[in-house]
């Protein structure tokens, strides 16, 4: 059985300490090194490639760009008020004092996947072809980073993690493996 | 290291006991001079027929055969590397006159099967491409190292150039191949011809293993060997 790759996001030490403490000795999740904060999360999403964030809402609001950008499971963290509304896009929601068995099933049933067929990591994301997609055309890193909101650490990550799952590395490959699989039109690599 | 010691090659094995272990050393022959017709003699005898060091072509078909195998420097110093350069050179000629118009003649192929003619562009054009890399690559060598290593072995205190910078500048020249391979074998359309793409995936791997093995050699052995020579003469 593949372990289940958690990250947490959460400013609190103390909130931090208690999850991981609660989380000790289980074996469906490898907890990665916690994040503090959202600043960098999309970064370290990439590197980290979690199967779930466990993540204060107040620090995100809505997980529907983590959602947009990364195939992962969000999971809400709650121990203060929050707007109902707010909740209702997480793929599941944790309050503080849930047991600690309660805490391990609702992070299961929201992680994507079957235990026993971990489901392929080589399909690229979203964003990974559209990384791809501005490569093709010729763009560099910098170029890509202006053109898809991102910083250009990011799209490193991305051509890294590519790479990883095409196994090709440099551009003119990859601008053929964007063509065989139609993700550019023709015209616009002229 | 021991182990593989005791299985490395003597002079008094026939060539053709060699050759028949280890079918991929037919390839280096030519390069080092050795027609074929050698029937059944030694190898010693067949390097004298041929003119060619018997140290310097065991040590060469030992590095190609054996992973991981580098001769000493006692070995090294104790052997005439002179047929160094000459066999780098002629390995240099046959990758870009025979092994890669080869490999060209089969993208082509692969090329007009593509049902969008841009893409069968693009592809050629990636071939194209990393032909142009290697070229690059052989030719800097042939006339910046080759010349300096030929000086110093006629004992001339060339200061032109130092082994040192070689490492550093020693461009990847066998990774894009694994490219072009990932690109025939696993994302061609079915329509394209298997009898193209398997021919082609061969020659890629064969030609991968042999510039691998001709990157070991130049970093391995002629970059300690310049080394030393650059000691002994320009101290």
């Amino acid at each position: 059985m593949m372990k289940k790759r958690l990250l947490i996001v959460e400013p609190s030490e103390v909130i931090v300490a208690g999850l991981k403490a609660m989380l000790d000795g289980q074996i469906r999740f490898k907890v990665l090194e916690p994040e503090m904060s959202a600043d960098h999360l999309d970064e370290r999403m990439i590197a980290a490639r979690p199967d779930v964030v466990l993540i204060n809402p107040t620090l995100i609001g809505s997980p529907d760009l983590l959602h947009h950008e990364h195939e992962v499971a969000v999971v809400a963290l709650v121990y203060q008020y929050v707007e109902r509304d707010c909740l209702k896009h997480y793929d599941a929601v944790i309050d503080i004092r849930d047991s600690r068995a309660a805490l391990i099933e609702t992070l299961s049933q929201a992680t994507p996947g079957d235990d026993d067929t971990p489901k392929s990591n080589y399909e690229l994301t979203k964003r990974e072809t559209a990384v791809l997609v501005e490569l093709a055309q010729g763009k560099t890193n910098k170029e890509i980073a202006d053109a898809l909101n991102v910083s250009v650490h990011t799209v490193i990550s991305h051509r890294k993690n590519i790479t990883r799952k095409t196994g090709i590395k440099s551009v003119a490959g990859l601008t053929v493996y964007a063509m065989l699989n139609n993700l550019v039109d023709e015209s616009t690599l002229m | 290291m021991k182990d593989i010691k005791s299985r490395l090659f003597a002079s008094d094995a026939r060539l053709s006991d060699l050759v028949t272990a280890h079918p991929s050393l037919l390839s280096l022959l030519a390069r080092l001079n050795i027609p074929l017709g050698f029937g059944d003699r030694s190898i010693a005898d067949v390097c004298e027929a041929s003119g060619v060091d018997t140290a310097f072509f065991l040590l060469i078909c030992n590095v190609y055969t054996f992973n991981g195998y580098v001769p000493s420097t006692a070995v090294l110093l104790g052997t005439d590397m002179s047929g160094l350069v000459p066999y780098l050179e002629k390995s240099h000629r046959y990758y870009v006159d025979k092994r890669l118009p080869h490999i060209e003649k089969h993208i082509d192929a692969i090329a007009h099967q593509l049902s969008k003619p841009l893409l069968g562009q693009a592809f050629i054009r990636f071939f194209d491409q990393y032909r142009r890399e290697v070229e690059e690559h052989f030719r800097h060598e042939e006339q910046e190292v080759f010349p300096h290593i030929g000086r110093l072995m006629a004992g001339e205190r060339d200061r032109s150039y130092r082994i040192g910078d070689f490492l550093q500048s020693h461009s990847d020249i066998e990774g894009k191949l694994g490219d072009l391979l990932n690109i025939v074998f696993k994302y061609l359309p079915p329509q394209v011809d298997d009898d193209n793409v398997l021919d082609v995936v061969y020659d890629i791997l064969r030609l991968s293993e042999d510039l691998k093995k001709h990157t070991f050699i130049e970093e391995k052995i002629m970059v300690p060997l310049v080394g030393h020579l650059e000691n002994a003469i320009l101290k």
